[in-house]
């Protein structure tokens, strides 16, 4: 490592150290303080559109930490954005509200970690409604990491609202049945009986012995599915086994990423909707009154667009600028 | 022998499923559980597999002392601590009262998982955000019109998808915000061309499968 590098790494382990434990919480800025971040944030951008004009493209860490800024400052800012609702999240929602109270409703936990700052906030909504409306959730993953993520969803869950706390229990309200290795066919198994495949819960519980699975056998007992998807095995294949062959309805929480990939599913009706990415979950904590951190994420995501598709426009500017130039 | 018990497997098991996907009556139905059962067995040993596979390269890279072998190490040493508390605490939670699992919040296992893994695991995916602006900056022009068509639609898509793309057009009649744009991009377009590389895909899997199943294609048993 060179001397330069291990000067901003310790510059960086200090601001970390300040932020976290010298400066008082909450750290909010009001409207007018936001503004004028917003309005330096702009002359920067303006300032690196003419040195791009002369010429003189700006470095890789000055680009970098322009990103770092804009997606780091908004969590200070008190600024509220209508967070615009999309038809498949909407479905979603309106899918679940359909479901009367006790219908047990099948929750799929198919990501890990590197996937969590997109999944885990429409999780922790997703568990915040169902529980809220006396949905019956039962839990599993194709991930190893997944199960762990509910139970972190359902601890985020418990801990904004603690009246759910008291009110929801284990074993009858929810169940997590855990990790099952075997990706697409754990699901086409689960088709014939999910017990085959889950002999007991996370907790070595036998399955017998949890009432919420009393009379569940197979998909024919689930009402409805909610598959949180960051790649493979996850929303293709329970689209492709779970809803063609067994006729289960399933919507889906996706990354951004993964999300234009679903598509196909959703105008075919196969899926009955999609929450895509921080936006998704946004949208979704919108609908249910019961804003979380997506809603709280989406600004930041909001500036870092705004920054790239900024750079975009600079960068191409400039280029076509030094096209006429050269003509 | 070697290959010919191999390629015996897949055609019996592949024929079984072809055959319990169109008539999932008895006995085929019978014979695909049988099969699923063993599938979940065989995937369960194969992440075995591919921790053993890992230790395996770590360790020769670092005896051969190969390029960044000091990362081998590090591998090494946080697949030890992981397994090592995962083993204690679930060794304690079994005969605490009452049981818990070596996972539960609270316990060592859990504390890595949040604090260290998580963490670390979301700052590798949130180094694709630095990396795009730059690449947007230094290399995303329009040079040509597949180029130019590309762009547009990525424009729209990202101010589109997140609050501030209906702030900007807000002046505009509600069916031509910027987010209803990045609705039609993402149902038409992006849905035609998803389809047509689902449609290639799958066309490609049932011939290769179909080789498979009837020993055409044999390079899955590598060369020995």
């Amino acid at each position: 490592m060179k001397k330069k590098e291990v000067v901003i790494v310790s510059l960086l382990i200090i601001f970390a150290f300040v932020l976290k434990y010298l400066i008082p919480k909450p750290v909010e800025f009001s409207y007018t303080v936001s503004m004028i971040v917003i309005i330096l944030l702009g002359l920067v951008f303006v300032y690196i559109l003419i040195r791009t004009l002369q010429g003189q493209l700006i470095g890789r860490r000055v680009v970098f930490l322009l990103v770092g800024i804009s997606l780091s400052l908004p969590f200070f800012m008190k600024l509220t954005l209508n967070i615009p609702v999309s038809p498949e999240v909407r479905s979603v929602y309106d899918a679940l509200q359909k479901l009367p109270p006790g219908s047990k409703v099948l929750a799929a936990f198919d990501y890990d970690p590197p996937s969590a700052p997109e999944l885990q906030p429409m999780a922790v909504a997703f568990m915040k409604y169902a529980f809220d409306r006396g949905l019956k959730v039962i839990i599993m993953g194709l991930w190893p990491q997944g199960p762990q993520q509910a139970d972190q969803a359902i601890q985020s869950a418990f801990k904004a609202e603690p009246s759910l706390k008291k009110k929801i229990k284990y074993g009858r309200d929810y169940v997590n049945l855990g990790f099952q290795a075997g990706n697409e066919f754990v699901i086409l198994r689960m088709g014939e009986s999910f017990k085959a495949m889950f002999p007991s819960d996370l907790y070595n519980t036998p399955y017998d012995s949890i009432p919420l699975l009393n009379n569940v056998s197979n998909f024919s007992n689930i009402d409805f599915c909610m598959d949180f998807s960051a790649g493979k095995p996850g929303t293709a294949e329970w689209v492709q086994i779970a809803v063609d062959r067994f006729k289960l309805p399933v919507a889906a929480g996706n990354t951004a990423v993964q999300a234009p990939m679903v598509y196909p599913y959703l105008n075919s009706h196969q899926l009955v909707g999609l929450l895509g990415g921080m936006s998704g979950g946004a949208a979704f904590e919108k609908l249910t009154k019961k804003p979380g951190k997506a809603t709280t994420y989406i600004l930041s995501q909001s500036f870092a667009h705004v920054v790239v598709v900024i750079f975009i426009i600079i960068g191409n500017v400039a280029y076509f600028s030094r096209k006429k130039e050269k003509k | 022998m070697k290959r010919e018990i191999p390629v015996a497997i897949t055609f019996i098991v592949g024929t079984a499923y072809l055959i319990a996907y169109f008539i999932p009556h008895e006995p085929f139905n019978y014979f695909e559980n049988w099969f699923n059962d063993w599938f979940a067995v065989i995937a369960a040993f194969a992440i075995w597999l591919g921790v053993l596979n890992l230790i395996k390269i770590s360790t020769i890279k670092i005896v051969r002392k190969s390029p960044d072998w000091p990362y081998s190490v590090l591998i090494i040493v946080s697949f030890i601590i992981i397994v090592f508390f995962g083993f204690y605490e679930g060794y304690r939670g079994l005969y605490a009262n009452p049981h818990y699992s070596f996972r539960d919040p609270g316990t060592s296992f859990d504390w890595l998982y949040v604090n260290v893994y998580t963490p670390l695991s979301a700052t590798m995916f949130a180094l694709l955000a630095f990396f795009v602006a730059s690449a947007s900056y230094r290399a995303f022009r329009a040079r040509n019109f597949e180029a130019t068509l590309l762009l547009l639609a990525a424009f729209l898509v990202m101010l589109g998808r997140v609050p501030v793309g209906d702030i900007l057009t807000s002046w505009l009649p509600h069916q031509y915000q910027l987010s209803q744009w990045a609705n039609w991009i993402m149902h038409v377009p992006n849905t035609a061309g998803q389809r047509a590389i689902m449609i290639g895909i799958a066309l490609g899997l049932v011939s290769t499968s179909l080789r498979i199943i009837l020993g055409l294609e044999r390079s899955y048993l590598g060369n020995d």
